[in-house]
Formats: C-alpha cells, sequence, structure tokens
C-alpha cells in the first residue's frame, strides 16, 4: 500500500493497515472436483498452501511433543483471498473431501460463514460424506454442479440423489471462470442472509434458522 | 539453507517452538489478523524475524503459515509468544459465533456488496 516495503521483493500483495477482520468460506468437495481452481478463480492472490499437524485423536496438536510421536499426521489444504472493503477480508479455503480429513474439516469450520459443496454429477456419492458432516456440524451451505460434460442429470435428480432439502440451493458453474465463481459465493451469502434474516425475525434461535430437517 | 520447513522432522519442530507445551493458541484463529508492533532486533530467533518483517502488513495466521512453510500449530505457538512479548497485536474475527449461530444480516450484506464489487 505504501512504498516502505519496496527495499525488498513484492512477492506478495500485503493487505491494507486497515484490514481488521477475517471471514472463512470452505470449498469442500471430492477429488479433483475443482476446488482449488475455483479459490484460484476469484482469490485476490495466487493460492497459497499450507498444512496442519493432526494427532490421531482428531484434534490440532495441544503440546508440540505429541509431534515427535508417531501419533500426529499432516493434512494439506489451500487458501485465497478476497478483500472486501477496507477492514473486511474474506479467506477461502478448499479442503480435501474425503472421510479421512474430517477432523480438518471441524477446525476450518469452526466459525465459518458457510461452505460450498462442489459436486461432479458423474461421482455424486463422492459428496454424500462432506454433506453428512456440514449437517452435523450445523455449517450452513449450498452445492454447485461443477459441469465436467458427464450425462445431464436434472436438478430433481442430483437433489434426490444427494437427498437435498428443498431449502438448500443447488445451482450449477464452472470453476475455471471467475464470474460463475463469483455467482457462486454471491449465491451462498444470499442463503445466509436469508437464514439469518429469518432467525432474527423469528427472535430466538429457532431450528429453522439452519434450515435442517430435524432441530439438534 | 537450514529454513524450517515442511520434510523437517518432528525433531526440528520441537525444537522451533522450544518444547513448550501450548499456551494460549487457541486465541490465534487461521484468519486471525496479525500485526507487527516492533522491528526485528538482532538475537531474536530467525522465524520470529521473519514473522515481524512478514506482519508489518496484517497478515491473517494462516498466510504466516503459508509463507514459513510451517505447520499452522507450530506457527500458533510461535505467535503466542511474540504476543505475550508485546511485539505483535492480533485483530481476531469478529464473527466467532458457533457454527449453528449465523451471523448478523449486517455483515452480510457487507459482504454481498464486496463480493458484487468483484
Ligand atoms: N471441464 C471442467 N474442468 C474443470 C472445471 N473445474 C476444474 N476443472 C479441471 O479439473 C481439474 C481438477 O481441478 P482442481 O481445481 O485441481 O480440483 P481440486 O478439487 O482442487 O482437486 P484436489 O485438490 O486434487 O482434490 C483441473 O484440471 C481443472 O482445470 C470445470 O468447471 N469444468
Ligand atoms: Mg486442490
Amino acid at each position: 500500500m505504501d512504498s516502505a516495503t519496496s527495499d525488498r521483493p513484492a512477492v506478495r500483495t500485503p493487505l491494507g493497515s486497515s484490514a481488521d477482520n477475517g471471514l472463512k468460506i470452505v470449498v469442500v468437495g471430492g477429488f479433483g472436483v475443482g476446488k482449488t481452481t475455483m479459490v484460484r478463480s476469484v482469490s485476490d492472490i495466487r493460492p497459497l498452501n499450507t498444512e496442519e499437524i493432526m494427532t490421531q485423536a482428531g484434534q490440532g496438536i495441544d503440546d508440540p511433543s505429541a509431534v515427535r510421536g508417531k501419533t500426529s499426521t499432516t493434512v494439506a489444504f489451500d487458501f485465497g483471498r478476497i478483500s472486501l472493503n477496507a477492514h473486511t477480508v474474506l479467506y477461502l479455503f478448499g479442503a480435501p473431501g474425503q472421510e479421512r480429513f474430517w477432523f480438518l474439516w471441524d477446525r476450518l469450520f469452526a466459525g465459518t460463514l458457510g461452505a460450498v459443496v462442489l459436486v461432479d454429477t458423474r461421482r455424486l456419492a463422492d459428496s454424500w460424506y462432506a454433506i453428512d458432516r456440514l449437517e452435523h456440524h450445523g455449517t450452513p451451505f449450498i452445492v454447485a454442479r461443477n459441469d465436467f460434460g458427464g450425462p445431464a442429470h436434472t436438478a430433481e435428480q442430483v437433489r434426490e440423489a444427494l437427498d437435498l432439502s428443498e431449502t438448500i440451493p443447488l445451482i450449477d458453474c464452472d470453476a475455471r471462470s471467475r464470474a460463475s465463481s463469483k455467482g457462486v459465493l454471491i449465491t451462498l451469502v444470499e442463503h445466509l442472509h436469508a437464514l439469518s434474516a429469518a432467525s432474527t425475525a423469528s427472535g430466538t434461535s429457532t431450528a429453522s434458522a439452519t434450515a435442517r430437517k430435524t432441530t439438534p | 539453507m537450514s529454513r524450517p520447513g515442511r520434510d523437517d522432522d518432528p525433531d526440528r519442530l520441537y525444537t522451533l517452538t522450544g518444547g513448550r507445551s501450548r499456551a494460549e493458541t487457541d486465541a490465534f484463529d487461521l484468519v486471525t489478523l496479525v500485526v507487527s508492533e516492533c522491528e526485528p532486533a538482532t538475537g531474536m530467533q530467525s522465524e520470529h524475524v521473519r514473522i515481524l518483517r512478514l506482519c508489518e502488513h496484517p497478515t491473517a495466521v494462516v498466510e504466516v503459515a503459508a509463507h514459513l512453510n510451517l505447520p499452522v500449530s507450530i506457527v500458533k505457538i510461535l505467535l503466542s509468544d511474540l504476543l505475550a512479548l508485546g511485539r505483535i497485536t492480533a485483530r481476531h474475527p469478529r464473527m466467532t459465533a458457533g457454527a449453528a449461530q449465523l451471523p448478523d444480516t449486517d455483515l452480510l450484506e457487507q459482504v454481498l456488496v464486496g463480493l458484487r464489487n468483484l
């Protein structure tokens, strides 16, 4: 933002000094479904990759000595960043959808606005686990069908196969397109807004706020 | 180069964090923005120096981890040391509600405006 850093190579794009509120959205889905592509399409920065150490018990390490044992494992994930205004920065995380990564999501999901479940209609079963986990966690989400040119399924067929309630938006997208990926994020945030407005209107934290069929 | 990286053996990571048990690393979210409050000084641990340089501008915990090529958990320990010494400050996310609790509509409207302007 200022020239004070010109003595160092511009290897990264820093945030403005007023940035003070980080938000999170998670993009989750099966192997190769386009998570990294979607993050790249809308990010202000080239997606970065990092990793977290997990103990087998599934927590992040509480005690660094745990790293020495054989019980820890590392999980990589990538992320991008969008500056929304002078104060607010949205971080987008691409998280692997396989069941063995559930502990990573549980940490990523904590405090997220919501999630995008990317599905490839040729491999719908790959997204079952992610959807289950999000519902279990009470994290609001939408489903986006990334078009890989597979056999056409109607929205109803996809909804049925995924056992999605009518209240959860289901849209088509092309993760390679910035406009399309931006549209996916807008659909998610509009959904969150509707849920939030409904829960405010009903006064208390009713079960309808999370758009789930069952109460906690 | 002996820069710590993801291929480090666990003993190296253990040494890096001084083998201490975690103090207040829960204070840091992945998207907590970290800001340096002082210049790096001679004699500081090299990872601390790198963090102080990176965080001349607000930088999220997860970005620090990516740039230092270190696992997030290790970076949180380094950051809690720097925080305890007053060498950094932390700007925590204001949307820290539990998963079942939704963000308020004002915040979501701001997000929508930002996204539509992309
Ligand atoms: N036809 C088509 N190809 C796509 C689309 N989105 C992504 N791809 C391609 O699919 C491949 C996998 O995309 P990635 O973004 O790496 O998928 P990922 O979900 O991050 O993969 P993993 O992290 O390995 O699970 C790449 O070659 C992309 O170019 C899409 O909307 N349509
Ligand atoms: Mg990927």
